[in-house]
């Protein structure tokens, strides 16, 4: 019962890709369905350059971005975005700090301005920075008596163990209490710049005028200190079943997470673990997993696994929350699946459902200009080609039980795994 | 507004609204019932929740694990939400894989098994759902100052329901809701996406037309009656945060007085999001109440949320308090913004600008088809889809003076439930 055009998936063809004269990789696709545009994009300087005694740092500048500028102060940078219906945001991660914007398409020249501005001319106002740093540390708080952040956090603990990935990229309250307003002056000076950042924009707008716009308000940009990434010591993987709890009195529920290190997302193996991960904890009502906690046993609301790829090793986990009492037996069940998953690996028939899956939802997740946006910051981020969406398809197909089971045994094994538990 | 989708009867009593947008080859199908928590009493809270769990439990025809399998291999998306007063059932699926939804969703009005032992096995799941919101400081308060709120009305009770009710009622209780409320007089579909309604309708048409119709149950009709005093209550509990829940007894979707409420609310507490798919918010770091708490370090949050229902719900603002401060200096901060909004004309250029973040709001949410299908159909479950329609309008027709009367009458003390959350104040 279609009958319309179909707008084909991203590729070379419809992607304006443009690198500026200081390094800065501008992407653009245009949609003309939609009055809005959006933004997103990263710049190479997230946790891994915080010390461990002043963990949050990046963190911390990057949430400080919008809180004032040369040009505006922070009523000012909020009026003009709330005004106009817009929003601009900041956020760290382990590699990058990301950034994520959107508008009415008459607003994108806002945008860029508010973009350029906060990226390059943060002045972090002393009552700005206090009262920011009192709004993390109850974030911090609450994190501490929130049972699902505190489960993932013990789990990269034991996963990473002395790896830099094992800290959590917003610190730790006497950490952020460590850093001064100096520090976010200097980190900002030493690690910002061109080099290396990526800007993706999808919307109504014509990929030309979009360039040159972003040419100037940020092509000026130089800063020869920005420094290479730091080089990450090998992963040591687990030896023994490591089992952590974290006491959280008064809680109803309690979470777990069980699972060791995943591939890096340009590994071979990243398809054929995720195509078996899905079979293991996505797939319909959350996989085997789902049927097996949830469906058959009724022990949980939410029961899953997921694959969790970046630049490093990343993690295989499965978690679920269950009441305190059913922790054990739902920690059993799936110890029982992950060593059925090793053991025998996935049939012809449920890779291929998954197959059918990952196929079949390709025009669902690029539907919308931030669905897109996500698309193209994924293809530039890890080197996949801008074609990559147009042979995603075929890529999938070619995944073999095989393949999946190699994957599985690579870096599943039932003997060495992670178990973090938090709860009453 | 030139009319583009369009509105169809069947023999049986089920509405349909169907509207062609062929921008992506996805195509979104919801069914809508009116029954929700309001339609429950007391001994069985909950149920339409549990009931709409059960529904994924399969048909003779639709087995649970083949259901799920279907839907999950074509790449769609489903799921299915229980509210107030209503409980839908979406599909969003690639264009030319729809008519699975269209004939699952057809199948499970009327077949589904409800087997006494996946009704064993959910119960544990729904309660486990349970404690997982019951883990979260602001449910807890959150519940506490709905039940204050509403002595008489059905609102009173979470959605959720109340453990009792959800360790006693049986598969016959559950598979007797299902036959009274799932019936075609009683539901709504909704589809957006990209199709041709001369070829969707006839289709539509041979599904569901041969489902019977039945006797709709009479709605459960407590009015809640005018309450004689502001009503202050407090919930302990783990951590070391303390919240405020400032809740106002505010007017239904389809009364007048819902649009400046709106507008006030965006004043206060900045801008809501009314979209349940994707198009994300827009922050509140100007809005009044951010200003006057945040900004003055009182609290490190506000948020604000009015929720479009058929009876007249809560207008609540939520505070998560700073660390240096009680929640009482934070309450008298607050009231002091409540009042200057009561005493003083707003100035038309705010108004302006909350018209201005509703309409690029609304543009965010028009970009998804699941989003789209939605409005269709949730508007009808409390007013009309013109409702959804003429939203933009009606916010533009909103004047100084509505603002001031409608603060006047709706913020008072009188009419409000404040709770606060107090932490046990044990570090982990």
């Amino acid at each position: 019962m279609r009958t319309a055009t179909q707008p084909s998936l991203p590729g070379k063809d419809d992607i304006t890709r443009t690198v500026l004269s200081n390094g800065i990789t501008v992407l653009i696709r245009a949609n003309y369905n939609s009055p809005s545009v959006v933004i997103g994009g990263y710049i190479f300087c997230g946790s891994l350059f915080d010390s461990d005694e002043k963990l949050g740092l990046a963190a911390f500048t990057a949430d400080s971005l919008l809180r004032g500028s040369r040009k505006r102060n922070f009523q000012k940078i909020f009026d003009s975005l709330e005004s106009a219906g817009a929003n601009l945001s900041f956020g760290a991660g382990g590699h990058t700090v990301g950034f994520t914007g959107r508008s009415l398409v008459e607003d994108l020249p806002l945008l860029f301005d508010l973009l350029a501005d906060s990226l390059r001319h943060p002045v972090f106002p002393t009552e700005q920075v206090e009262r920011l740093r009192a709004q993390i540390l109850t974030g911090l708080s609450i994190r501490a008596h929130d049972t699902a952040d505190m489960a993932a956090i013990t789990f990269d603990q034991i996963v990473y163990g002395s790896h830099p990935y094992a800290r959590p990229d917003d610190g730790w309250p006497v950490t952020v209490q460590a850093i001064t307003r100096n520090d976010l002056i200097d980190f900002h000076r030493l690690h910002y710049g061109p080099r290396g950042l990526v800007i993706a924009i999808v919307g109504a707008v014509n990929s030309e005028t979009i360039a040159e716009q972003v040419e100037t308000v940020l092509g000026t940009w130089h800063n020869p200190s920005q420094p290479d990434l730091p080089i990450l010591p090998e992963l040591k993987p687990l030896k023994k079943i490591v089992t952590r709890k974290v006491k959280i009195p008064g809680k109803y529920q309690a979470d777990l997470v069980i699972g060791s290190s995943g591939p890096r997302r340009k590994d071979l193996e990243f398809l054929p673990a995720s195509l078996g991960n899905s079979v293991l904890g996505q797939f319909g009502m959350a996989g085997r997993i789902g049927e097996v906690v949830r469906e058959k046993s009724g022990l949980a609301y939410t029961a899953m696994s997921s694959l969790n790829a970046g630049i490093g090793p990343g993690t295989w986990e499965v978690s679920a929350g269950v009441n305190p009492g059913n922790v054990q037996k739902a920690r059993d069940l799936i110890l029982q699946e992950i060593s059925r998953f090793v053991e025998k690996g996935v049939t012809a028939e449920e890779l291929a459902d998954s197959q059918s899956n990952f196929i079949g939802r390709l025009p669902l997740s690029l539907e919308s200009n931030a669905g897109v946006v996500g698309a193209l910051l994924n293809m530039e981020r890890f080197d996949l080609g801008l074609d990559y969406y147009r042979h995603y398809p075929e890529m999938v197909r070619t995944v073999t039980p095989v393949g999946v089971l190699a994957a599985a045994r690579k870096y599943l094994h039932p003997e060495k795994l992670a178990v973090a538990i938090a709860g009453p | 507004m030139k009319k583009n989708y369009s509105t169809h009867l069947l023999n049986n009593g089920l509405k349909v609204l169907l509207k062609e947008i062929h921008t992506a080859p996805l195509i979104s199908s919801w069914l809508w019932y009116k029954v929700g928590s309001r339609d429950e009493v007391a001994g069985h809270t909950g149920i339409s929740h549990w009931c709409e769990h059960m529904q994924f439990k399969g048909t003779p025809q639709f087995p649970a694990s083949i259901l799920d399998r279907a839907v999950s291999r074509d790449g769609g998306m489903w799921n299915a939400f229980t509210y107030f007063d209503w409980t839908t059932y979406f599909e969003t699926m690639p264009a030319d894989k729809i008519d699975l939804s269209l004939r699952l969703e057809a199948d499970r009005m009327i077949n589904s098994l409800f087997e006494e032992k996946e009704v064993s096995s959910e119960r544990t799941v729904v309660i486990s759902e349970r404690e997982g919101s019951e883990n979260e400081p602001v449910f807890l308060l959150s519940e506490a100052v709905q039940n204050a709120a509403f002595r008489v009305h059905p609102y009173h009770h979470e959605i959720i329901g109340d453990p009792p009710d959800l360790k006693s009622m049986n598969r016959d209780d559950l598979y007797g809701h299902y036959r009274t409320f799932y019936i075609p007089n009683n539901a709504v579909m909704s589809m957006a996406g990209d199709f041709k309604t001369s070829e969707m309708l006839p289709r539509i048409r041979e599904l569901y037309e041969q489902i019977p119709a039945g006797r709709i149950p009479p709605r459960v009709a407590r009015e809640e009656p005018v309450a004689l005093g502001e009503h202050h209550l407090t919930v302990e509990g783990p951590g070391e945060t303390s919240y405020l829940d400032v809740s106002y007894h505010a007017p239904a979707a389809d009364d007048p007085d819902f649009f400046p409420v709106t507008v006030l609310d965006s004043l206060l507490a900045g801008p809501s999001s009314l979209n349940m798919f994707g198009g994300g918010g827009i922050s509140n770091k100007t809005s009044r109440l951010y200003r006057a708490l945040v900004e003055k370090e009182l609290a490190v949050s506000v948020s604000g949320g009015l929720v479009a229902t058929a009876d007249p719900f809560l207008y609540s603002v939520v505070i998560t308090v700073h660390p240096n401060h009680q929640p009482e200096e934070v309450l008298a901060a607050f009231d002091d913004e409540i009042m200057r909004i009561q005493a003083e004309h707003t100035l038309s250029r705010e108004i302006t600008r909350a018209i201005k973040q509703a309409r690029a709001l609304f543009a965010y949410g028009s970009e998804n088809i699941t989003n789209q299908a939605f409005w269709l159909g949730h508007a009808e479950m409390f007013s009309s889809y013109d409702w959804f329609l003429n939203y933009l309008e009606n916010l533009a027709k909103v004047t100084p003076a509505d603002l001031q009367r409608t603060a006047q009458k709706y913020f008072r003390p009188q009419n409000r439930v404040v709770g606060t959350y107090h932490p046990t104040g044990v570090k982990v």
